[in-house]
């Protein structure tokens, strides 16, 4: 009994590590430029396709097709926001809703388009590898997308705290004037966050593939629980996202071995409900970020 | 050592920044309405004038913050007008802005090195941090200090120091003196000219005029975003119009 809750708390936490993923993508955006990107998922959606398409076509496993779509996904980022993004930043918030709505749309739309609508599935030998521990049973592609995941984060928090690009972003974020006094290219450090954010996101869609089919009105789901992640956690505290991002995995797990694994959803939104009541800022969020 | 062989498009090398005939404005209100001066290499030069005269937003059109809605901009022998900022900052006019606009969840030493981040600076880094400490001993003992915890004085300094680690030729003030304890508005003031004596020039936009014009070897002033009056810092202290408008006495 005790082990398998175990190993139903393991199984969450491991895919909350990714869930934090995804929420940090969202996360810095945020931070940084006050924007919702309300086309998150569908960036997530993006990454999956691009580790399901280099497994099957020149059986490249998603580890190393990895660097790719963090790539394909930083360079879309950018130019979206280079060309596009960075002129709605001063628009009011329901027109940039729209801007996000209808890229989120667009990039359903050409998924189901180019692929179609059925759920493709990235099988490999490593799909089937179990790693065991104790009475825990960890499916081996979990783990390491929860490894991979976790050290991303990491890396991402501690480049945004010490070098000085990631200390220009915090200074551009709080002080656009002053940055735009010293000579800070803002147009060019928001894109790169823009960038910065979908990589997350696709990274992480890599990440999930091998255990999640992919097809294209995921994306819906992986926008709604970036949210709720960031919200648990907090806006703009990446601690927080990660945090938050546990605790969801977690939640949905639970839910689904013990009521119903359709009503997995339910647990998460409880937990989100709750922390909104008693914390509305998020759980390690600053009462200053949150907007 | 420049020989003029008749045909330069650049202007007298003396003339190291020249605005003709600039205007701006937000919205449809014009702020600066056709305002001409420049700035000699070396000089010290005020723009002096009431709340509203456009003093700001002129400093702003230099730097390429607000768009130049007519007339032109030169610096260093470029035609200026139109750039966007961080190319104006690679030509080494720097700004120090109004209110200082120091970035307060950051160190002061991180603050010195976001002003250092130019092509034209970021090799020189280390040594601009030196100069900058060598002459704000108080933002050495602060340096990791976050900025939003400084007085309203060592705000000033960092946001000067800030502007000194891009390597500039030129550096504009904005109100360098508001809001400062009477002691720290003396001290600014000696700083300026202690910057110029390093051989910066010096554009300084003030609303304390008197002090501005005794530092400033020209002035000139700005009513209604036009330039009323131009001329020797001393003797526009001493024009009747100044005096009664802006000295009181």
């Amino acid at each position: 009994m005790i082990d398998q809750y175990a190993n139903i708390v393991a199984g969450g936490l491991l895919l909350g590590a990714v869930y934090a993923l995804i929420a940090t993508g969202l996360n810095i955006i945020f931070g940084v430029m006050r924007v919702v990107n309300f086309a998150h998922g569908e960036m997530v959606v993006i990454g999956m396709y691009t580790g399901y398409w280099a497994w099957s076509l020149v059986k490249l496993p998603p580890l190393a097709a990895l660097p790719f779509a963090a790539a394909l996904l930083f360079g879309l980022g950018y130019a979206f926001q280079r060309l596009l993004g960075n002129r709605f930043l001063t628009a009011p918030q329901h027109v940039q809703f729209i801007l996000f709505i209808g890229l989120a749309l667009m990039i359903t739309g050409l998924h189901a388009m180019l692929f179609g609508p059925e759920p493709r599935g990235l099988q490999s030998e490593a799909s089937f590898a179990v790693y065991r521990v104790g009475f825990l049973r960890l499916d081996a592609t979990r783990v390491q997308a929860a490894v991979v995941a976790v050290i991303l984060v990491a890396a991402l928090g501690l480049w945004l705290r010490f070098s000085l690009t990631g200390k220009a972003l915090k200074a551009a974020a709080t002080n656009p004037v002053g940055g735009r006094a010293v000579g800070i290219r803002i147009p060019h450090l928001f894109a790169v966050t823009a960038g910065i954010g979908a990589a997350c996101a696709g990274c992480a869609g890599v990440l999930v593939a091998p255990f999640f089919d992919t097809q294209p009105y995921l994306a819906a789901d992986y926008t709604l629980l970036a949210f709720i992640t960031v919200i648990v956690g907090g806006l703009a505290s990446l601690p927080g996202a990660m945090l938050g991002g546990l605790l969801i995995g977690v939640a949905e797990a639970l839910a689904a071995y013990t009521v119903a694994p359709s009503l997995k959803s339910l647990f998460s939104y409880a937990l989100l409900i709750i922390v909104i009541l008693a914390r509305p800022v998020g759980l390690l969020g600053k009462p200053g970020d949150a907007h | 050592m420049s020989v003029d062989v008749g045909f330069t498009h650049n202007p007298p090398a003396t003339r190291l920044l020249e605005a003709r005939a600039v205007s701006a404005g937000y919205g449809g209100a014009v702020v600066v309405d056709g305002v001409s001066f420049h700035v000699a290499s070396g000089e010290t030069v005020a723009i002096v004038g009431g709340n509203g005269a456009g003093k700001t937003t002129l400093i702003r059109t230099l730097a390429g913050m607000v768009p130049c809605l007519g007339g032109s901009v030169a610096f260093a022998g470029a035609d200026i007008t139109g750039w966007d900022t961080p190319r104006i900052c690679e030509l080494g006019l720097a700004q120090v802005p109004e209110g200082r606009q120091v970035f307060a969840p950051l160190t002061v030493e991180d603050n010195l090195r976001l002003g250092g981040m130019l092509r034209r600076s970021r090799r020189d880094t280390r040594r601009n941090l030196e100069r900058v400490y060598a002459l704000f001993p108080r933002l050495f003992e602060r340096r990791e200090q976050l900025a939003g915890t400084l007085s309203g004085g060592e705000q000033q300094m960092l946001a000067i120091g800030r502007a000194l680690m891009a390597n500039p030729v030129m550096v504009m003030l904005d109100e360098p003196s508001l809001g400062l304890a009477p002691m720290m508005v003396e001290q600014m003031f000696t700083t300026v000219s202690e910057l110029n004596r390093e051989g910066i020039s010096i554009l300084l936009v003030e609303q304390n005029v008197a002090e501005s014009l005794r530092l400033c070897s020209r002035g000139y002033v700005l009513e209604n975003g036009q330039v009323a009056l131009e001329g020797a810092g001393a003797s526009l202290l001493a024009d009747d119009r100044v005096r009664q408008a802006y000295l009181g006495f």
